[in-house]
């Protein structure tokens, strides 16, 4: 493995929770660069020839294996676009732990736009991790936009975790998903933004196949002068059942704008969508005071329990 | 022991000044068991209010333990072992049950202790230990939980305000029985409850009638009492039930 300095290790800790080597397969990549990599009987990870980034093959059947693809960035003015690709096989159950950190002291912005592509065949079942992190006191602005797309076959399904919280200015990220028939996706988003950051998420799910569904739930936090824009579309076009929901704390001079996107093409496609913006409730501080909180501890238990 | 001197709390409603508490003077001395009753709209939740902090008295003192605390803030109360439980409790989204009553025991209070205070209030404590304060929860739950959260402060002043609204009349058997242990353990606490129910107003040691903003009348309870059955501040939370069933 490739020598990887403190920063680099922190990021590490930050967006995939790992303290050292992880079990199974992985692959980190460290400014542009493979930095260390593992595979397993069944799990091959394999470099593309054509562009930047990696084949992750998962057999049929595969069980209970984790495949770790943290990505660490902490080079001043350093942009990459980088191409992962997953196919996971019939009936394999695996977790997948993203992400990306990016520590930048410069004065040039430092980019990771990381494109993960999903081929789920049938029955096959996906646990997706994705965290962002950004640190470091430069000019330079640490930029991440993730661009996910899914295609899913029958009766597969797809958890995917997102969390951003700290220290990433300006993120934009996309997912595509098509769904056939009894695929399910949970997508579980957690957001919060500080300064003069600016986060914009879109999904656009097909509901293509009888059966399927799709619950997409973002929670965010924006603070300071920053700004987020959700905006989720789901379009039944079979029986099928879709939920979207946008549940938004804004503080300070915090801006958010949701925009619901429901299409339903077909007469048994139930569709919802739920979204909520607002401060944080004068009574929910007021009750945590009577408990011994300052109104900083209070806002901070409030928001900590919200972003859980 | 707390100390109300003169207190008065007025709105502006419409232009016009409106005296919600009107030189409210009244003691809560430590090791007793005070229910405040009196009809609606007479000042009674705004008389918790200020004693907590939540609202700021536009005249009078108050004090407790000694000190002035007229001017401190909800925090600093809370501190010195002030505990409020509202009357209509308050929903957290991504906060648990078990959340809730760490901040109140203010320590890292384990499962096994926590429990515990559920388990006073009627609830099945591995229900709800991990469940969210959020609307999932019935009016009822929450309210038990509210007064569970008091009761894990420990405070050296427990204000409930009208514990029983929004609990069904189950649960208002084994609410009495909750103020009835917290008034066997007060030690040198003292309890103040603001309700209209006659078993509560039973618990008590002494009884407060506040009426327009003003006190009515303050006394033991077996004073006070006779003179409030059948009126609005002494209400039976169901005839029939307490008589042993339906008709």
């Amino acid at each position: 493995m490739k020598q990887l300095d403190e920063i680099q290790l922190r990021l590490l800790r930050e967006v995939a929770d790992l303290h050292g080597v992880p079990e199974g397969a992985y692959n980190i990549r460290a400014n542009g660069a493979s930095a260390a990599r593992a595979t397993t009987a069944n799990i091959d990870i394999v470099t593309k020839t054509d562009r930047p980034g990696i084949d992750v093959r998962i057999k049929a059947g595969t069980r209970h294996e984790s495949v770790h693809i943290p990505v660490v960035l902490t080079e001043s003015g350093l942009k990459e676009t980088v191409y992962n690709d997953f196919h996971v096989g019939r009936d394999a159950d695996v977790v997948i732990v993203a992400g990306c950190g990016i520590d930048n002291c410069g004065n040039q912005d430092a980019q990771h736009d990381g494109i993960h592509r999903f081929w789920l065949e049938p029955g096959a079942h996906v646990k997706y991790v994705e965290k962002h992190y950004g640190s470091g006191d430069g000019r330079g602005k640490r930029i991440l936009n993730p661009v996910t797309e899914l295609w899913m076959d029958e009766n597969s399904s797809m958890e995917m975790e997102m969390v951003q919280i700290k220290g990433v200015d300006d993120t934009e990220r996309t997912t595509r998903a098509e769904l056939k028939a009894g695929a399910r996706l949970l997508v579980r988003e957690r957001l919060m933004t500080h300064g003069s950051q600016r986060a914009i998420s879109v999904y656009s799910v097909e509901l293509n196949g009888a059966g399927s569904s799709a619950d997409v739930v973002s929670r965010s936090v924006a603070r300071d002068d920053s700004y987020q824009k959700f905006d989720a579309k789901i379009l039944g076009n079979a029986p099928c059942s879709g939920h979207t929901e946008c549940d938004s704390i804004i503080m300070d001079r915090g801006r958010i704008l949701a925009v619901p996107g429901l299409e339903a093409n077909d007469l048994d496609a139930a569709l919802v969508h739920e979204a909520a913006i607002g401060k944080i409730a004068g009574e929910q501080l007021v009750k945590l005071m009577t408990l011994g909180l300052t109104e900083a501890e209070a806002e901070e238990q409030i928001i900590n329990g919200f972003l859980k | 022991m707390l100390e109300i001197s003169d207190l008065s709390f007025r709105v502006s409603d419409e232009g016009q000044q409106k005296g919600i508490l009107r030189g409210v003077s009244l003691t809560i001395p430590d090791r007793e068991l005070v229910v405040v009753t009196g009809p609606n709209g007479g000042g009674k939740s705004t008389l918790a209010r200020l004693i907590a902090g939540v609202e700021t008295p536009t005249g009078g003192t108050i004090r407790f333990n000694g000190t002035d605390i007229t001017a401190a803030s909800i925090t600093e109360r809370a501190r010195m072992g002030i505990a409020y439980a509202f009357q209509q409790p308050v929903r957290f989204k991504g906060l648990r049950v078990l959340d809730l009553l760490r901040i109140a025991a203010g320590r890292r209070l384990d499962v096994s202790a926590a429990c515990e205070y559920l388990s006073a209030v009627g609830l099945c404590a591995k229900d709800y230990i991990d469940r969210e304060v959020n609307a999932s929860l019935s009016g009822g739950e929450l309210k038990r939980i509210e007064i569970a959260t008091v009761l894990a402060r420990r405070a050296r002043l427990s204000i409930f305000d009208e514990p029983e609204a929004g609990i069904d009349l189950w649960s208002f058997q084994n609410l009495i029985q909750v103020f009835e242990n917290l008034r066997r353990n007060i030690r040198d606490s003292a309890i103040l409850i603001i309700s209209h129910q006659e078993r509560i107003l039973a618990v008590a040691d002494r009884i407060i009638v506040i009426q327009e903003g003003r006190v009515l009348r303050q006394g033991p309870r077996d004073e006070i009492l006779p003179t409030l059955i059948g009126t609005a501040s002494a209400v039976r939370a169901c005839r029939q039930a307490e008589q042993g069933g339906a008709e």
